[in-house]
């Protein structure tokens, strides 16, 4: 149901961390990485995160360049537990 | 129980810091400089008679009642204009004063009706207490002179006479009671600060007059009630009053509408409520009130409150009236059914901010503890989850950082997307007081809100800009600042890392964030706005006020941290009269926050992934908690129609109707396959809800409600809930059919586990807010009466932290289909999505939501003042009636969303702030044209909320 305003959740995961790495690409260059990744980090409950992963894998996956680098300090999320 | 009588002291305190001493009636008195005899002899208990003092408005010496004698001076005067002096003998009982008292109270008795007995002031009545205060036993003039109390005289019409105003839905105006004190006039213009009132006529034709000798509900009125709590006789009489009566005992409590968090009386007989007077001890609201909180109580014995629980199978079955057993059961059963099919993270949970403490943090506990994982969220993330992201970013804590007292030493008062005569009124009357006594205003607003130019009040500034431009503009103030040298270096060395202030510092000074530059994006005159930054660094003591037109957009967070920066490059923060200043949406929108709503948060802003924390956490409540934080509201809406979140249980919100896009909202709720809402009536989420849990009133329960300013205010419980249990009940019999096991069996018990697991809360029992009224947190051992004022020495994270601030256009555009942008807002007497003040008279005010639009762009599209007009946006299309306005600057159209049938939602866009995904609510490009009635869409939820309201009729056992 991908209509104008009804954005299927990878697009709006894309949108989102790319806003994120908007914010941070104006902050001062060592603390961009870091801040996209923490960012993520705190706010994203597993599955956004595992989807998150999902898409970055993807080529033309539409990420910011910032939000690829800041991946690898990005969590990967463990089992849910029972 | 008895009624709580608060003392009057006929004139204002003096804050004068030097005593004095003098004699009154033998006895000596010591109080502060400035304080009149009236007030000094009430300190020593003796009860100068009066009846045009009081000591919510200045003294006025009209009534000639309060006469006194001092030694060595002429005459009598008033002494409620004659300062206490040292050293002064004051007598308030001579054989002079006497004959003079009882002469002019023959007079005022002279000229008004002896109804006594039948009248609803009986026992209430100054009028009558002075009379018998001074001894009155006779009158000698008579009654039939000319007078204003019998509409004939000899079968002759009386044209002093006036009838009955009833015209306001809440007190009456009877002007034959009226002995002219003016008390509600001064009322109107010192307390409430709307000079709606005056008096017409000179002599013994003077009168009050409501605006231009009109209604009352057709003046300028605002129906605060603060003419109605000064007047000392039935002239200006609750409605209430006069169908019950007296009332007979008394509590104080909080008003659960905005977030000033004004304390009231509750003014009961039985369990009855007969009136709200708001308590002049309020911390929050010294006396004073709105329209909501002292009248809009209606609703809580509104006929469409549902008071049994109700289930259904699917959404269109209609709704089966069960057994609480039966309902807890189900839900439990589901819920479990739920996590067993679909995984431990399908399920949440939404905390309500209009909840006490208590009720939300159980709610959170129910999920964290009970569902086992961290799917807890509340209304704050579409309101002001920015602000709490922001401030904590670059102050250390997520709360405003002043109390409202504050407002009172403001040199210069900057308000950026807020309406407060609107949204927070009892705040706007008292900073109105302020700007009265000069203080400045600037305001940054796209709207021209009442406060930039009112009666007695102007702004010196107003920065009319397009919406979404906020960090733009407030970034170019702080240019301002910096390339004009206004900083104040002090504080900034002192107080805040320095490095990061010089990168700012040449972040902001770039040329492209010049007013100049900047006028291009933002539409504000370069000049004007140059001088309202100067005007904010030099003008003094510096206070920011903010509201929702600042935290829901796409750069919410940013501008709350443009914000922080401005009042940290002016050393505007960490004493009285600065400060950052958040004007909160709902009582407990503050409190709901504190308490670990949000998913990502434990009570008292500790992140779950922090061990020490969730450790405290595990042990007393002998679970282990997930380290990873939950989903969002919006996330969770997401997941549902993923198919991978399935149920939920919604305390007190309505996300149907004030979360943006609707038909996302919808899509999402219907994709779940048990929605529970647990609310005082069948809102609009509860269409699409499988269980309906009744909730109680706060008049219905105890507990506490955190306002913007940190305070904890005691909720009491004044009446049994009528649909059987409070809140905080329902939750732990919920919380106890999944096998929790929890006993609380008071709110006080909830409270004391808070402060035992919260360092910011673990001063705060009930023995101490029944002490002290109120405190504001934090309030532990470091401050055991709480913080009125935060970061006074340094700031709670250390150093301040200056944040760049680019601005980011929204994605929302406007081009040549949607050509305008929609903000959108709130009108006094109706209250957000408006399920209290709808169902109460407010209703008169405000009986739909208006589209205002400028005349430049309503003639383009042949559109006339009252016209149905088509709202359409890329998410939707509405129906509503335009008002045609210069309020708005052409370009940009506004509306209220108090109704459900506008549905402004419908049209409001899934763009959200980019560190919290607060909605971009005050941003949407819409077009906008003539029509012919409602939507498709209108019409379809119409249909479909007709028929998910339906109650099945109870069957008798023996069919």
């Amino acid at each position: 149901m991908d209509s104008e305003s009804h954005k299927s959740t990878a697009t709006k995961l894309v949108y989102m961390a790319n806003q994120i790495a908007t914010f941070f690409h104006t902050q001062p260059k060592d603390e961009a990485v870091a801040g996209v990744a923490d960012h993520i980090n705190h706010f994203w409950e597993p599955r956004m995160r595992e989807q998150f992963f999902a898409i970055l894998e993807q080529e033309d996956n539409g990420f910011d360049p910032l939000v690829v680098e800041a991946a690898k300090h990005i969590r990967k999320p463990g089992p849910v537990p029972a | 129980m008895s009624l709580i009588e608060e003392i009057d002291y006929g004139t204002p305190k003096s804050l004068s810091e030097k005593m004095i001493t003098l004699t009154i009636d033998g006895n000596e008195v010591t109080v502060p400089e400035g304080t009149s005899i009236m007030r000094a002899s009430m300190e020593a208990g003796i009860k100068v008679p009066k009846l045009c003092a009081t000591d919510m408005v200045d003294a006025f010496g009209s009534c000639r009642l309060c006469l006194i004698e001092i030694e060595g001076r002429n005459g009598t005067p008033a002494s409620c204009t004659t300062p206490a002096m040292e050293g002064l003998v004051v007598h308030t009982q001579t054989q002079r004063l006497k004959n003079i008292r009882k002469g002019v109270m023959e007079l005022y008795i002279s000229d008004h009706p002896l109804d006594c007995l039948t009248c609803a002031a009986n026992g209430d009545c100054e009028l009558q207490d002075m009379a018998g205060a001074v001894g009155l036993r006779d009158v000698r003039y008579g009654y039939e002179g000319d007078n204003h109390v019998f509409a004939k005289a000899n079968d002759v019409a009386n044209d002093r006479w006036m009838p009955k105003d009833e015209s306001n839905p809440y007190f009456t105006y009877d002007p034959a009671k009226c002995i002219v004190c003016s008390r509600c006039v001064r009322a109107c213009e010192e307390v409430q600060g709307t000079f709606a009132l005056t008096i017409e006529g000179r002599g013994f034709s003077s009168r009050v007059s409501p605006g231009m000798h009109e209604n009352f509900v057709d003046s300028e009125c605002v129906s605060c009630g603060a003419c109605v709590q000064a007047c000392p006789t039935a002239t200006l009489t609750e409605k209430s009053v006069i169908e019950i009566g007296q009332p007979e005992h008394s509590k104080v409590t909080t008003c659960a509408y905005c977030g000033v968090g004004c304390s009231f009386k509750a003014e009961m007989r039985g369990e009855e409520l007969v009136r709200m007077v708001p308590w002049k001890d309020g911390k929050a609201n010294r006396g004073h009130s709105c329209v909501k909180g002292r009248f809009a109580y209606g609703y809580s014995t509104h006929k469409d409150r549902i008071l049994n629980p109700m289930i259904r199978e699917k959404i269109s079955d209609p709704w089966r009236e069960v057994t609480w057993e039966e309902a807890y059961k189900h839900v439990a059963n589901e819920f479990r059914r739920i996590q067993y099919q679909y995984g431990r993270n399908s399920i949440g949970g939404i905390t309500s901010s209009r909840c006490t403490n208590e009720e939300t943090y159980l709610v959170q506990k129910l999920v964290r503890a009970g569902f086992g994982n961290n799917n807890v969220d509340t209304c704050a993330r579409v309101c002001h989850s920015p602000t709490g992201y922001g401030l904590r970013t670059t102050f250390g804590t997520s709360a405003g950082t002043q109390d409202f007292d504050s407002v009172e030493h403001t040199d210069v008062v900057m308000i950026i997307g807020a309406n407060p005569t609107d949204g927070h009124p009892v705040f706007a009357s008292r900073l109105k007081k302020r700007l009265r006594k000069g203080a400045k205003l600037i305001v940054v607003d796209p709207r021209r809100i009442d406060l930039v130019r009112s009666p007695h009040v102007e702004a010196a500034q107003h920065l009319p800009l397009r919406p979404g431009t906020n960090v733009a503009v407030v970034t170019s103030m702080a240019h301002v600042i910096v390339t004009e040298g206004l900083f104040n270096e002090k504080f900034i060395r002192e107080r805040c890392d320095w490095d990061e202030f010089q990168d700012w510092a040449a972040f902001v000074s770039s040329p492209e964030h010049s007013p100049e530059a900047i006028e291009q994006l933002s539409g504000v005159n370069p000049q004007a706005l140059r001088e309202a930054a100067r005007l904010f660094a030099t003008g003094g003591n510096g206070a920011i006020y903010y509201g929702l037109g600042v935290t829901e957009h796409s750069q919410g967070s940013t501008t709350v941290m443009a914000i922080a920066n401005l009042a940290m490059a002016t050393g505007n923060i960490g004493r009285k009269g600065v400060g950052v200043n958040p004007l909160r949406g709902q009582n407990n929108v503050q409190g709901s926050c504190d308490m670990g709503s949000f998913p990502h948060e434990l009570p008292g802003y500790r992140h779950i992934s922090d061990e020490s924390t969730r450790d405290i956490f595990d042990k007393l409540w002998g679970v282990k908690l997930q380290d990873e934080p939950g989903l969002r509201i919006p996330n969770m809406l997401d997941a549902a129609v993923d198919g991978t979140f399935k149920g939920i249980y919604i305390q007190g919100e309505d996300i149907l109707q004030s979360d943006p896009d609707t038909k996302h909202v919808a899509a999402g709720l219907a994709a779940m396959e048990c929605v529970v809402v647990h609310d005082l009536f069948l809102n609009e989420t509860a269409n699409y809800a499988h269980v309906f849990l009744p909730g109680s009133t706060f008049l219905e329960k105890d507990g506490t409600f955190t306002n913007a300013e940190r305070r904890i205010n005691r909720v009491r419980k004044v009446m049994s809930p009528l649909n059987g249990y409070a809140d905080w009940e329902v939750t732990q019999n919920l919380a106890n059919a999944m096998g929790l096991g929890w006993s609380y069996s008071h709110p006080s018990e909830i409270m004391d586990e808070v402060a035992l697991t919260t360092p910011s809360f673990a001063g705060v029992t009930y023995d101490l807010l029944d002490k002290e009224g109120s405190v504001q947190w934090p309030c532990n051992e470091k401050a055991p009466l709480g913080t009125p004022i935060m970061h006074i020495d340094s700031f709670a994270r250390g150093k301040g932290k200056f944040i760049r601030t680019e601005y980011v256009a929204t994605d929302e555009r406007t081009g040549p289909r949607f050509p305008l942008l929609l903000t959108t807002g709130r009108i006094l007497s109706q209250y957000n999505v408006g399920a209290q003040t709808r169902r109460t008279h407010n209703v008169v005010w405000h009986e739909e939501d208006r589209l205002e639009i400028h005349a430049h762009d309503a003639e383009q599209r042949g559109i006339r003042d009252g016209d149905w007009v088509k709202i359409t946006s890329r998410a939707g299309e509405t129906t509503l009636r335009a008002l045609i306005t210069d309020r708005v600057s052409p370009g940009v159209v506004y509306t209220t969303f108090h109704h459900p049938t506008t549905q402004a939602n419908v049209i409001t866009t899934d763009f959200s702030d980019w560190a919290t995904n607060c909605p971009e609510y005050k941003v949407t490009a819409v077009q906008v044209g003539a029509s012919n009635g409602p939507s498709d869409w209108q019409v379809e939820y119409d249909e479909q909320a007709r028929q998910s309201r339906r109650i099945a009729p109870v069957l008798d056992a023996a069919e």
